[in-house]
């Protein structure tokens, strides 16, 4: 069984087992089951894992040491080879801005920038992030000194009820900089111009981050807001 | 997921090496559609051989006059080359027709053209699909089949190859290359890359197992003016219904393919003599011996009515 300690990070009461409730729930999820038999894991030398001779022939997770450098600090983690970047950035290192709506990178709640890019974390492994600089929402700005475009969302009220809003606010702040950089969209009509920077644009560029609650203009209208802000990161 | 074993390739002979002793084995890049497929142990991997570390990411000139696209560029950087932008507009309008931001970020070329089908009988392990398990039947067939191909389909399979890229790539003649384990090098035309389904749908493009393809070719510039023209349900971040990849001469003349219709970029050069004559007539020839479904019958007009479209912005411009 895992130290109750590092199991419980958010200082919840744990049970007799080690257990605390949140880490209970997560073992009822579809990532539980590497978690739960992590102790019986076969392991794969750090840093050129090796194929083995045979193909695995049991469901017993295969182990790899990694470093992840994420926000600035560099975490060390044994993961499950199987293990998405999000997962490993919520599950654990407890960065739970990111968020897993549909886990199959067609809603967007889980977009981090990756070396500045954006990307959707749940369609990436861990294991293939090493040495690279890796933005959360938590990496972009703290409730006492807001990211500009963090600030633009609450002033415009970029959300409604804010599942959507972390993977929106990397996207936004990413799709600002490809703007700038004169990547083309969809609907750029002149490829030999720099891109604009209009409504037209932001919505088709942010046309990956998807909001049940239907908050798109008032986001469209806050990446309006911090384009004009300064000091972008 | 399956667990799976992991490694990164220092060469592409290693990579294909490495793939060809194992043949549960799978090269991954950018990830995005194998790991969606892998979540829904439609792609079971036991082993995985990261080829990112290759340096197949750069777009260079040929002594042809074209450019040679390396297999790890991504879509992102793709679409924004400025050579591609002036020289070969149609296949930056592609692939920023498809996918969202964040993915053409990490798909890459050779990944893209490696796509499979959307097909939701595919994607249903519930349902028969004689693509994802050989044999156990067509689920689309006699289903729901609005999305699906209406021309060179089979009685095993009627599924359409997904991509915006590879047709404009059909329409610029591309060649793809490849990297076999005991080193030997081809250049396979973008004409016979991908197959149809036939009797064997789970085998969809000339690859020979643990062939690895290093770069996409594009020949030197046609000219022309340069339109790819997608028809979806949404405006933004959704699959073909009916696409035309076309380039058109001053003079009328020009080259089509069409995407969302076939299990391949749906392209025939007999056709292209017709563009002269209009949309009507080219698509006449196109869509000769099309077997559509009930559901899907409208693809014949649409693609006929999108290639109009085109022609008449041609004119226009």
């Amino acid at each position: 069984m895992e130290d109750p300690s590092s199991a419980n990070p958010l200082g919840e009461p744990a049970d007799e087992s080690g257990l605390s409730r949140r880490k209970f729930l997560v073992l009822g999820t579809a990532t539980a089951a590497a978690v739960a038999s992590s102790f019986a894991a076969r392991r794969l030398p750090a840093e050129t894992p090796v194929a083995p001779l045979a193909a695995p022939t049991t469901e017993t997770p295969w182990m790899a040491k990694l470093s992840l450098r994420v926000n600035g600090a560099t975490h060390a983690l044994e993961l499950d080879t199987r293990t998405t970047l999000l997962d490993a950035l919520r599950e654990h290192l407890r960065l739970t801005g990111s968020k897993k709506g549909c886990d199959h990178g067609q809603c967007g709640a889980c977009t981090v920038m990756v070396n500045g890019e954006r990307i959707n974390s749940c369609l990436t492994l861990a294991l293939m992030h090493q040495g690279d600089e890796i933005t959360t929402i938590e990496g972009l700005g703290t409730p006492q000194k807001m990211h500009p475009m963090q600030a633009a969302f609450v002033k415009c009220d970029g959300f409604q009820c804010g599942y959507c809003t972390p993977g929106q606010i990397c996207s936004a702040v990413a799709t600002l900089r490809e703007i700038k950089a004169g990547i083309p969209s969809h609907v750029t009509e002149d490829l030999s111009a720099p891109a604009k920077l209009t409504t037209l644009e932001l919505r088709e560029r942010m046309s990956g981050n998807i909001c049940r609650c239907g908050a798109y203009s008032n986001i469209v209208e806050a990446i309006t807001e911090a384009a004009g802000a300064k000091d972008q990161a | 997921m399956k667990p799976f074993t992991y490694e990164r390739a220092k060469s592409p002979a290693e990579a294909a090496a490495a793939a060809t002793r194992q043949p549960t084995a799978k090269f991954i890049a950018g990830g995005t559609n194998l790991l969606d497929l892998m979540k829904l142990q439609i792609e079971t991997p036991t082993h995985l051989i990261d080829v990112n570390g290759l340096g197949f990411d750069k777009i260079e000139t040929t002594p042809e006059g074209g450019l040679r696209i390396g297999a790890l560029v991504r879509n992102t950087a793709l679409a924004a080359d400025a050579r591609v932008r002036r020289d070969y507009a149609v296949l930056t309008r592609a692939i920023v027709a498809g996918a969202s931001g964040q993915l053409r970020n990490k798909a890459t070329t050779a990944g893209n053209l490696l796509q499979r089908t959307r097909c939701p009988y595919f994607y249903d392990t519930a349902q028969p699909c004689n693509k994802r398990q050989p044999g156990s039947g067509c689920g689309a067939i006699g289903g729901y089949s609005r999305q699906l191909a209406v021309i060179g389909v089979s009685d095993a399979c009627i599924a359409t190859y997904p991509g915006d890229m590879a047709v404009a790539m059909r329409v610029l003649d591309a060649t793809v290359e490849t990297v076999k384990a005991d080193g030997t090098k081809r250049s396979i035309p973008i004409a016979d890359f991908h197959r149809l389904p036939g009797t064997t749908p789970h085998v969809e493009t000339v690859l020979a197992p643990g062939e690895l393809i290093t770069a996409v070719v594009l020949p030197k510039p046609l000219g022309g003016k340069h339109y790819y023209r997608k028809v979806r349900d949404r405006a933004s971040y959704a699959f073909a219904l009916v696409s035309v990849a076309a380039v058109i001469q001053p003079d009328g003349t020009g080259h089509v393919a069409v995407g969302g219709i076939a299990h391949k970029p749906w392209r025939v050069e007999a056709a292209e003599k017709e563009l002269p004559k209009g949309a009507k007539a080219v698509a006449a020839k196109l869509l000769a011996g099309a077997k559509p479904t009930e559901d899907n019958a409208f693809k014949l007009k649409l693609v006929e009515r999108t290639l109009g479209a085109v022609l008449a912005a041609a004119k226009k411009a």
